[in-house]
């Protein structure tokens, strides 16, 4: 059955990518050198990531009603975690934190 | 495709491991809170490879279930830091 195997190599692409997304939020969370910076790594490689994953398990799943929660799934968490993690951002400027410069310290 | 799943939770628990060394380690409040946003995010991954591996789709519902509270968790917090108050 050659259409079930090029579907489960798709399936396995998306996961790979998925999963370098997310390696390299986290090398970022732990590598930048300011607030903004990991908010930015944190915000946009998790949320790629983790939707790229997702959809290559709908690609594995087939038509069924999983792949339905796995979308809906999808959906949520691009719309719910860049808010989630602009209002965070958005927290720590009204309480005062200073960006990073070119020349400063890491904090 | 099953040692691929299993590939990926190890990964993904390294990973959080990584998330974790910010929240132990980070400056201030703002650091922590968006390693533990993180760690959420991928928490729910982990959950729906769980139910992936062990054939149980009910893990798909408590995925969907999780993602909201940490949604809403992450809301409060940074509403409590910007005004002082949950008014």
């Amino acid at each position: 059955m050659p259409v079930l195997t090029i579907i489960n190599t798709l399936s396995l692409a998306f996961i790979i990518i998925g999963l370098f997304f997310m390696v390299v939020g986290a090398v970022g969370l732990v590598r930048l050198p300011d607030f903004y910076t990991r908010a930015h790594a944190s915000g946009k490689c998790d949320t790629l990531g983790e939707g790229m994953m997702l959809i290559g398990f709908m690609l594995y799943e087939g038509f069924s009603l999983i792949a339905v929660k796995l979308l809906l799934l999808v959906l949520f968490i691009f719309i719910s975690s860049p808010t989630a993690v602009h209002a965070l951002v958005n927290a720590a400027h009204a309480r005062g934190v200073v960006p990073w410069k070119k020349g400063d310290e890491r904090r | 495709m099953y040692d691929i799943f299993y590939a990926s939770m190890i990964i993904l628990i390294l990973t959080v491991f990584l998330c974790l060394y910010r929240v132990l380690a980070g400056p201030g409040v703002e650091n922590r809170l968006i390693a533990v946003n993180t760690i959420g995010t991928k928490t729910i991954v982990l959950l729906v490879l769980i139910g992936f591996i062990y054939e149980r789709p009910i893990f798909l519902d408590i995925a969907i279930i999780y993602a909201m509270i940490n949604f809403i968790a992450t809301i409060a917090i940074a509403k409590y830091l910007k005004r002082g108050c949950l008014c």
